[in-house]
């Protein structure tokens, strides 16, 4: 038996982009502007979003990405927005990210009819969401000061990924040694320009700017099909 | 980075492009900036095979470095640190030349049809 080379010439996540696409496809014919809404666990992602979804001039809806469990989910129904928990395995331990497979299988259970923002918060993780569209307009990602003034550094796939950087837990500097001039330096070095904003979840200070950003892609989403 | 699901995804593509034959090898450019420790993806891509088409193929990867070119002056640069404003003019407008791939070139398969025997009987 003779072997022969196949040329084949692809990106591995190919299929991934793929369905990315077609979930952008699905969005746009609605009319709905998405933001897929990352960080490294415990940056204060839920908390920022039951802050500001309930004053964001807009329809909102969220889809809620965790390995186990609904506690954010629960959390935001408290804002009477439609929110979907999306589990990322049905036992313990699942994916580290949400990829676009599975954003399109819960596409079904949202009122995308009814939404002009959707608000996919991800897993917890400042690695692998870089790498996996699901179909979104815009990226932002949080950062805490309690991370350290590295993190650029350290994650710059992540901190490249997203157009707006959000540092939360300012209420905290004073008790901190965090140097917030180096680490903007650092975001600069890694993402030159990246629009950011300061801000606390816990007090709201800084907060409305991350609002009327909502807002304002919430506006620009394409007129329905 | 998760390599499970990496190589889940490399062997789809190859099982697709081998068309029912066996593969013996897949051949792999992975970019320095990809967060992807090849050796683990070569681990995990042995355990996803097995029982398919690609059990026991060998994945080949050529790394690729990262290349950085300054889209003001065209300076091109190898970076050490993940700085994207140019060491030239310090503009912050940076293209990633190389360094960004995770493709897959080419595999290598075994055909299926027999030699045909043409000695004379």
């Amino acid at each position: 038996m003779h072997r022969t080379k196949v040329k084949v010439a692809e990106d591995a996540l190919d299929a991934n982009t793929t369905i990315a696409a077609a979930n952008r496809a699905d969005f746009d014919r609605h009319g709905v502007s998405v933001v897929n809404f990352m960080s490294a666990p415990g940056a204060g992602k839920t908390t920022l979003l039951e802050r500001v979804l309930g004053e964001v001039d807009a329809r909102v809806g969220v889809l809620e990405g965790d390995v186990q469990g609904s506690a954010d989910a629960d959390r935001l129904s408290a804002l009477h927005l439609p929110v979907v928990q999306l589990n990322t395995d049905s036992g313990f331990g699942g994916e580290c990210h949400l990829d676009a497979n599975m954003v399109r299988s819960a596409l079904g259970d949202l009122p995308l009819e009814d939404l002009d923002l959707l608000v996919i918060e991800n897993v917890g993780n400042l690695v692998c969401p870089a790498e996996f569209k699901v179909g979104e307009d815009a990226r932002v990602m949080v950062s805490s000061v309690t991370e350290g003034e590295d993190k650029p550094f350290k994650y710059p796939l992540m901190f490249r990924a997203c157009e707006l950087v959000l540092i939360n837990k300012i209420d905290l500097l004073e008790h901190l040694d965090f140097d917030l001039d180096r680490f903007l330096y650092h975001l600069d070095a890694v993402h030159p320009g990246v629009e950011h904003m300061l801000l606390s979840a816990k007090t709201g200070e800084g907060t409305e700017a991350f609002r009327d950003w909502l807002t304002g892609v919430a506006k620009t989403a394409p007129a329905p099909a | 980075m998760h390599e499970l699901s990496l190589s889940s995804a490399i062997l789809e593509t190859a099982l697709r492009h081998a068309e029912g034959r066996r593969v013996k090898s897949v051949q792999m450019r992975i970019g320095t900036m990809r967060q992807v420790v090849p050796d683990s993806l070569g681990f995990y891509f042995d355990i996803v095979t097995r029982g398919t088409l690609c059990e026991g193929a060998e994945l080949e990867h050529e790394r690729v470095a990262t290349l950085l070119r300054c889209e003001s002056c065209a300076r091109e640069w190898r970076p050490e640190l993940p700085i994207f404003r140019c060491p030239g003019c310090g503009c912050g407008e940076v293209e990633i030349a190389a360094g960004n791939e995770f493709d897959i070139d080419s595999i290598v398969v075994e055909e299926n049809e027999e030699t045909k025997c043409i000695a004379p009987r």
